[in-house]
C-alpha cells in the first residue's frame, strides 16, 4: 500500500470486476415482475402513417400491452442546445417523441412498443402489428437537402435548414482571400460514423404506485441531466420524484450522453401496467438506427495567405447533417464546438465560417468522441497540407511558421471564442507548439522521409508521411459560456464530489461525474489519496445515481479529470481543514500550529506530538470530546466552476505504404508527442490515446455509415461497418511534452477525445501525401483500396 | 435479435439425423451453428424445426484413406483442421484457416458447415475447388459423391439434397511435385472475402506447367474454378497474362465495399499473387 500514488502507473481498480464478468450493467438487473419492452421501428426513411393496428399484437401470448405515439401524452424530448449567433436563435426545432406521432423522419424511428412477460414474446408481438405507411420522398445528402425541389422534412424548416450560422468577420476573411497570393479550395466530406460502443444502450423503468415515484436505470453519461430533461421537459413530474441511475457503462463515446425516447416509453410504460418494472434493451441492429450517429459534414473550404508560407485567412461553408429531428444538443456540434476552433493552433487572423444545419431522413447526428473539434482538426489540418503543397513548402515547416508563437498565451482566437456572449472570454491558456512537433518529427525520422519513399517503390509500394499538428478544447466548461443561450446550452457546467470520512478512517468520495470505462474509480481514488494521505485501498468511489451522489453534469468533453477532479480537490482540502482544527484541539495546540504532511497532523517544533488522520476521523466520528461549536464527522462537499477550459495540443505523425496494385493502404507506424499537461495516471492515459488514436484512424480508412437514396442504412451492422481490430494497427509509438494547464490545481487537461482528434488528419494527410506522385490533391475519406486505386487508375499518364 | 420459435432435436445417430430430416418439413440442420444462428437471430431464417448433429462423432475427424486420400468429417472444426499433423501439409489451409473469422468461429465452425452453407464470399469452398475435393453426401435413401465442382450452384444454393447431409469432404493425398497457397483479400467489416484465391499449381514439365487449379471465391454470385486461368497457364502463358482470365464468363458481384471494376481488378491481382506464392512454395 502507498500514498504516492499521484502520477503513477496505478492499475485500474475497476479492471478485476469488468474483465471478469463482474460488472453489472443495465441488462445485468432483473427486478421483480419485470417486464420486457421491444421497440417496433420504421422500415421506410420517411412516411405518413395512416393507422397503426395493435389488435393481433395485443392478443398474442404472454403480451401485457401495445402502446403507440397517442398513448404517450408528454413533450417530444427537450432540445438543450439551440444554435444562436447572427441569425438569431434557431426556431425550426424537431425533436423525437417517445413514439412517432406525425409519421417518421427516418428508417428506424420508433412506432410502437410491444410489453410482454418475456423478450421473446415482445419480439414475435412486433411481427403482428400492422402499419399502414405512406412512402414519401427521401433525402439523406445534407448538401441536395438544401437545393431547391428537395423532398422537405418538416413545414417549419424551408429547404430543410435547421439554422444557417455564421462566427468570425465576413468582410475581414473575404478581403485577406481576395488579396491574397494564394488560394486553395477544396471540397471535403467528413464522413458520417457510428459511434459503437460495446455496450449497446438500455434502460429499465420503474414507477412506485405508493410513493408515486419513478426510478430509471439507464446506461447514461448524464443521470442528474437526464433527471432535469425527463422530468421537467418531457414527463412535467417534480425533479425530485424521479431518480436516474447509471450502472456500470460499456462505452458511450458520446451517445449516451442524450435524452432518449426510449426512456420515456419505458417510463410511461411502467406506471401503465401499474408499477411493474420495464426493461428495454437496444440491439446492435436498432443502435445502429435508433442512437446518435457522428460528423456529417460537406465543406467547402478556401485557405488563403503567401508564398512564403504566411497563412491570411481561411473560410468554409459547412452543411452538417443533423439527421431527421434533432438530438439533444445537436445544434451545438457543428456550431460552438466546430467553428469556434476551426484555426486550430494556428495564428491565422482571419476567420469566417458559415454552418447550415440540415434535416435529412438519416439518424439524428450529435457529439461523438471529439463533437464538433475531430471536424474542425480535420478541415485545418487538410487545408494547411494543401496549401503547403500548393507553394512547394514542406507541410511540417508551413506549420512552424505559423503556430501561435508561445509568448502569446492566453490566446484570443479569430473566429469567437474570445468574444463569444455570455460574459465568459474563452482563450487558448496556454501551449507550446514546436517543440511538440520537433519531437515527433524526430522520433518518426521525418528527415528520412525522401529516401524511404524511395525504397518503398522498389517493393510496388508507395509510402506516404502525415503530420496533425492538433488542439483540444477539454474541460468543459465555464458555466458562465456554456450557458449562453445561442452559444452554449442553456445550463451550468460545473461539477462537484463529496467525502465521507467513515469511523475507520475509511473514504467514500461520491462525484457528479459518471465514468463509461475511463477508470474514474481508480483516478479519483489517486488524487484523493493524494490529497488525504491514505492508501487508495482505503478509498471507494461512487457515482451513477441521482440518488446518494452531489449534483453533477457527467463525463464528456474531457472534463472529468479537470473539473471533476478540482471539485475532489477542493472537498479533500475541506476535509483536510476540518481534520487539521479537530488535531489542534486533540494536540491541544492552535491551529495555526499544525502542520499536515500525508496523513500526519503534528505540532511544529514537536514531532512527537502528532495525530494520524484516521485517529482524527475516528475521535471527531464518535464526537465523544467535540469542541464547542465543532460539528461531528468529516462530510464535506466542494462545487467547482473552471474559469476557463483546457487546451492539450501535440504532433502525429502517421506513415502509410499504398499497395500500387490494390490501392490498399498500411498504416505502418504512427508516432504521437501529445501535451495534456500533468497525468494523473499515464497508463490510463496511455490507454485513451491507444483507443482514440485507432477510432480516428478508423474514419481515415475503414468506417462509413452509408445511406442509400432510399434512406436505407446499408452498412446497418458490423458485417458491413467496419470497426478498425488490432492487428490493423502497428505499435504506437507515444511521447510527451509537459506544458501544465494554468486552469487547475494539478494542471491537467484530459484526454479522453485527443487521440480520435488527431489521428484521422494524420492518417488522411499520410494517404494525401503517398499519392502526391499521382498529382492527386484530395480524396475524401475512408480511404478504402477501392477508393485509392481508382483515384490512381483515373490519374495514371500523370505520374511524375 | 431474438429468432422466432423453433423445434430443436437432438440426434443421436447419423441415421437417427437422417431419418428424421427426411420426416420432418422445414428443418435446418446445425452443426456448429456459425451460419444458421446469426440468420435465425435477424428472423431471415426460420426454420421450424433444428436439428442439432453436433454430438455425432462419427462426423468428426480426419484420417487418411487406402488409397492415400484424406477424408475430413464434416464436423471437423477450423481449430481441428489447423491442429491435424496431415492437413498441415496444404499450404492452402495453413494459409487461410488461422484468419477465418475469430477463435470462438473457428472452435465452432465446421466444414462441413461451411460448404452446405454455401456462402458466395467464404473461403472453404475455394479451396476445396482448387483441391478438387469430393464431397460425401448421405440421406435416408442412399450415400453418393459430388465431386466439388458441381456442388455450387449459386449464392447460398449448393447440389445438396433437402434431406442429404454432407459425411465428409475428400481431399487428394498430397504430392511433392505441386506448391498450393490461398490470399484473400478481405472486406474490412466481415473479414470475408472481396476476392479469395486457392490455387494450386505444379508438375512441371520442362517449360510448361502440367497442373493449375484455382478456385475463387467472393467475385461471382457463388465460388468457382477460374479454368479460364488454367488453361491459360497450362497453355504456356505468363502468370501475369494468365491471372487477366480471373473472372472470364463470370458475373462479377458489386456492393458498398467492390464495385464491379474494382472486384474485377482485385480479382486478377489476387489471383497472380496466390499462383506466384504456391509456386515459390514448390521451389
Amino acid at each position: 500500500m502507498t500514498t504516492d500514488m499521484l502520477g503513477k502507473r496505478v492499475k485500474r481498480v475497476e479492471d478485476q470486476r469488468l474483465i471478469t464478468g463482474e460488472g453489472r450493467f443495465v441488462d445485468d438487473i432483473k427486478l421483480q415482475s419485470m417486464v420486457y419492452c421491444a421497440i417496433l421501428r420504421s422500415p421506410y426513411a420517411h412516411a405518413n402513417i395512416r393507422s397503426i393496428d395493435t389488435t393481433g399484437a395485443k392478443a398474442m401470448p404472454g403480451v401485457l400491452d401495445v402502446m403507440v405515439g397517442a398513448d404517450i401524452p408528454y413533450n417530444p424530448l427537450p432540445m438543450a442546445w439551440p444554435a444562436g449567433g447572427s441569425a438569431g436563435l434557431q426556431n425550426n426545432v424537431n425533436m423525437p417523441r417517445a413514439l412517432a406521432t406525425d409519421g417518421v423522419k427516418w428508417t428506424g424511428e420508433g412506432v410502437a412498443a410491444v410489453l410482454a412477460e418475456t423478450p421473446e414474446q415482445a419480439f414475435d408481438a412486433l411481427e403482428a402489428i400492422v402499419v399502414d405507411y405512406e412512402p414519401l420522398p427521401t433525402v439523406v445528402d445534407a448538401e441536395k437537402a438544401t437545393q431547391p425541389g428537395a423532398p422537405q422534412l418538416h413545414e417549419n424548416a424551408p429547404n430543410n435548414i435547421v439554422f444557417d450560422w455564421t462566427v468570425g468577420d465576413r468582410d475581414g476573411a473575404a478581403a485577406a482571400i481576395d488579396k491574397a497570393e494564394v488560394v486553395v479550395r477544396q471540397r471535403i466530406v467528413n464522413q458520417r460514423l457510428i459511434p459503437n460502443p460495446m455496450e449497446t444502450r438500455g434502460d429499465i423503468g420503474w414507477y412506485n404506485p405508493g410513493t408515486e415515484e419513478y426510478t430509471i436505470w439507464m446506461s447514461s453519461q448524464t443521470p442528474h441531466i437526464q433527471r432535469i430533461l425527463l422530468a421537467i421537459f418531457v414527463m412535467g413530474i417534480p425533479e425530485h420524484k424521479l431518480r436516474c441511475i447509471s450502472p456500470d457503462v460499456g462505452g458511450a463515446f458520446g451517445t449516451k450522453i442524450f435524452c432518449y425516447a426510449d426512456y420515456v416509453v419505458v417510463l410511461e410504460a411502467s406506471k401503465r401496467l401499474g408499477g411493474r418494472p420495464v426493461k428495454w434493451i437496444e440491439s446492435r441492429r436498432e443502435n445502429y438506427q435508433s442512437t446518435t450517429h457522428g460528423r456529417d459534414h460537406i465543406t467547402y473550404l478556401e485557405i488563403a495567405g503567401s508564398k512564403d508560407g504566411e497563412v491570411s485567412a481561411i473560410r468554409v461553408k459547412t452543411y452538417a447533417n443533423l439527421g431527421g429531428r434533432l438530438s439533444t444538443i445537436g445544434p451545438g456540434i457543428p456550431t460552438t464546438l466546430y467553428a469556434r476552433v476551426l484555426s486550430g493552433c494556428y495564428k491565422i487572423p482571419n476567420v469566417f465560417a458559415e454552418v447550415l444545419g440540415v434535416y435529412t431522413n438519416t439518424v439524428f447526428v450529435d457529439a461523438y468522441r471529439g463533437a464538433g473539434r475531430p471536424e474542425a482538426t480535420y478541415v485545418v489540418e487538410r487545408a494547411m497540407d494543401l496549401f503547403a503543397n500548393e507553394i512547394g513548402m514542406d507541410p511540417a515547416e508551413l506549420r512552424r511558421r505559423n503556430f501561435i508563437p508561445p509568448d502569446q498565451f492566453p490566446y484570443e482566437n479569430p473566429s469567437g471564442l474570445g468574444t463569444a456572449s455570455g460574459g465568459a472570454k474563452i482563450y487558448i491558456d496556454s501551449g507550446n507548439y514546436e517543440p511538440a512537433m520537433d519531437k515527433a518529427l524526430a522520433m518518426a525520422g521525418y528527415a528520412g522521409m525522401a529516401k524511404a519513399k524511395k525504397e518503398a517503390r522498389t517493393r510496388g509500394k508507395y509510402l506516404g508521411v502525415g503530420l496533425s499538428t492538433y488542439i483540444e478544447v477539454c474541460g468543459v466548461a465555464p458555466s458562465k459560456w456554456i450557458g449562453a443561450v445561442g452559444e452554449g446550452w442553456g445550463a451550468a457546467m460545473w461539477e462537484s464530489a463529496n467525502i465521507k470520512v467513515h469511523l475507520t478512517g475509511k473514504v467514500v468520495v461520491t462525484v457528479g461525474t459518471q465514468p463509461q470505462g475511463q477508470g474514474h474509480e481508480t483516478t479519483y481514488a489517486q488524487i484523493v489519496g493524494h490529497e488525504l494521505g491514505i492508501p487508495m485501498e482505503d478509498i471507494i468511489i461512487q457515482h451513477s445515481d441521482t440518488q446518494g451522489t452531489p449534483f453533477g453534469y457527467g463525463s464528456y468533453g474531457s472534463r472529468t479529470s479537470s473539473v471533476g477532479s478540482t471539485a475532489a480537490i477542493k472537498a479533500a482540502g475541506k476535509i483536510r481543514e476540518k481534520a487539521r482544527r479537530y488535531a489542534a484541539h486533540m494536540l491541544e495546540a492552535s491551529v495555526e500550529d499544525i502542520e499536515v504532511e500525508g496523513a500526519e497532523y503534528r505540532v511544529k517544533g514537536s514531532p512527537d506530538k502528532k495525530k494520524t488522520f484516521q485517529e482524527i476521523a475516528f475521535a471527531l466520528d464518535l464526537a465523544f470530546d467535540a469542541p464547542e461549536g465543532m460539528e461531528p464527522y468529516l462530510d464535506e462537499t466542494a462545487y467547482y466552476d473552471t474559469p476557463n477550459c483546457t487546451w492539450p495540443f501535440g504532433t502525429h505523425v502517421a506513415i502509410v505504404e499504398i499497395d500500387e496494385a490494390t490501392g490498399f493502404v498500411d498504416l505502418v507506424r504512427y508516432v504521437a508527442v501529445d501535451d495534456v499537461g500533468n497525468k494523473i495516471n499515464p497508463m490510463i492515459v496511455d490507454g485513451q490515446l491507444h483507443g482514440g488514436i485507432v477510432q480516428g484512424a478508423g474514419q481515415a480508412l475503414w468506417e462509413a455509415a452509408v445511406y442509400g437514396d432510399n434512406g436505407q442504412l446499408l452498412s446497418g451492422s458490423m458485417l458491413d461497418y467496419a470497426l478498425p481490430r488490432a492487428s490493423w494497427i502497428p505499435n504506437l509509438e507515444l511521447d510527451e511534452t509537459v506544458t501544465p494547464s494554468p486552469v487547475n490545481p494539478i494542471g491537467v487537461k484530459g484526454v479522453g477525445e485527443a487521440g480520435a482528434i488527431a489521428s484521422t488528419a494524420a492518417v488522411a494527410n499520410a494517404v494525401n501525401d503517398a499519392l502526391k506522385p499521382f498529382g492527386i490533391r484530395h480524396l475524401d475519406m475512408p480511404l478504402t483500396p477501392q477508393t485509392v486505386w481508382k483515384a490512381m487508375q483515373a490519374a495514371k499518364g500523370v505520374e511524375a | 435479435m431474438i429468432p422466432a420459435a423453433f423445434e430443436y432435436v437432438r440426434a443421436t445417430s447419423l441415421d437417427d439425423a437422417l431419418a428424421r430430416i427426411a420426416a420432418t418439413d422445414g428443418a435446418k440442420v446445425i452443426a456448429g451453428g456459425q451460419s444458421i444462428l446469426p440468420l435465425m437471430k435477424l428472423r431471415l431464417a426460420r426454420p421450424e424445426t433444428l436439428v442439432d448433429i453436433g454430438r455425432l462423432d462419427e462426423l468428426r475427424g480426419v484420417r487418411r484413406l487406402p488409397d492415400g486420400r484424406v477424408a475430413v468429417g464434416a464436423l471437423t472444426t477450423y481449430d481441428e483442421m489447423l491442429k491435424d499433423d496431415v492437413l498441415r501439409h496444404y499450404g492452402l489451409l495453413r494459409d487461410a484457416l488461422p484468419n477465418i473469422g475469430d477463435v470462438q468461429v473457428r472452435n465452432r465452425g465446421t466444414i462441413g458447415g461451411a460448404i452446405a452453407h454455401a456462402d458466395p464470399s467464404s473461403d472453404m469452398p475455394a479451396i476445396l475447388l482448387a483441391l478438387d475435393a469430393e464431397v460425401v453426401a448421405r440421406s435416408a435413401r442412399k450415400e453418393r459423391t459430388i465431386p466439388i465442382t458441381e456442388f455450387f450452384e449459386g449464392a447460398f444454393a449448393s447440389a445438396l439434397a433437402p434431406d442429404e447431409l454432407i459425411t465428409e469432404v475428400r481431399l487428394p493425398g498430397g504430392r511433392d511435385d505441386v506448391g498450393s497457397a490461398y490470399r484473400a483479400f478481405e472486406q474490412p467489416a466481415s473479414g470475408y472475402s472481396i476476392a479469395g484465391v486457392a490455387a494450386v499449381i505444379g508438375a512441371r514439365d520442362g517449360d510448361r506447367w502440367g497442373l493449375c487449379a484455382i478456385g475463387i471465391t467472393g467475385v461471382g454470385d457463388h465460388p468457382y474454378r477460374a479454368s479460364g486461368v488454367e488453361q491459360a497457364l497450362l497453355a504456356g502463358a505468363s502468370i501475369a497474362d494468365a491471372a487477366a482470365h480471373a473472372t472470364d464468363g463470370v458475373t462479377v458481384a458489386s456492393d458498398i465495399h467492390a464495385d464491379r471494376e474494382y472486384r474485377t481488378h482485385v480479382a486478377a491481382v489476387q489471383v497472380r499473387r496466390a499462383m506466384e506464392a504456391a509456386i515459390a512454395r514448390l521451389e
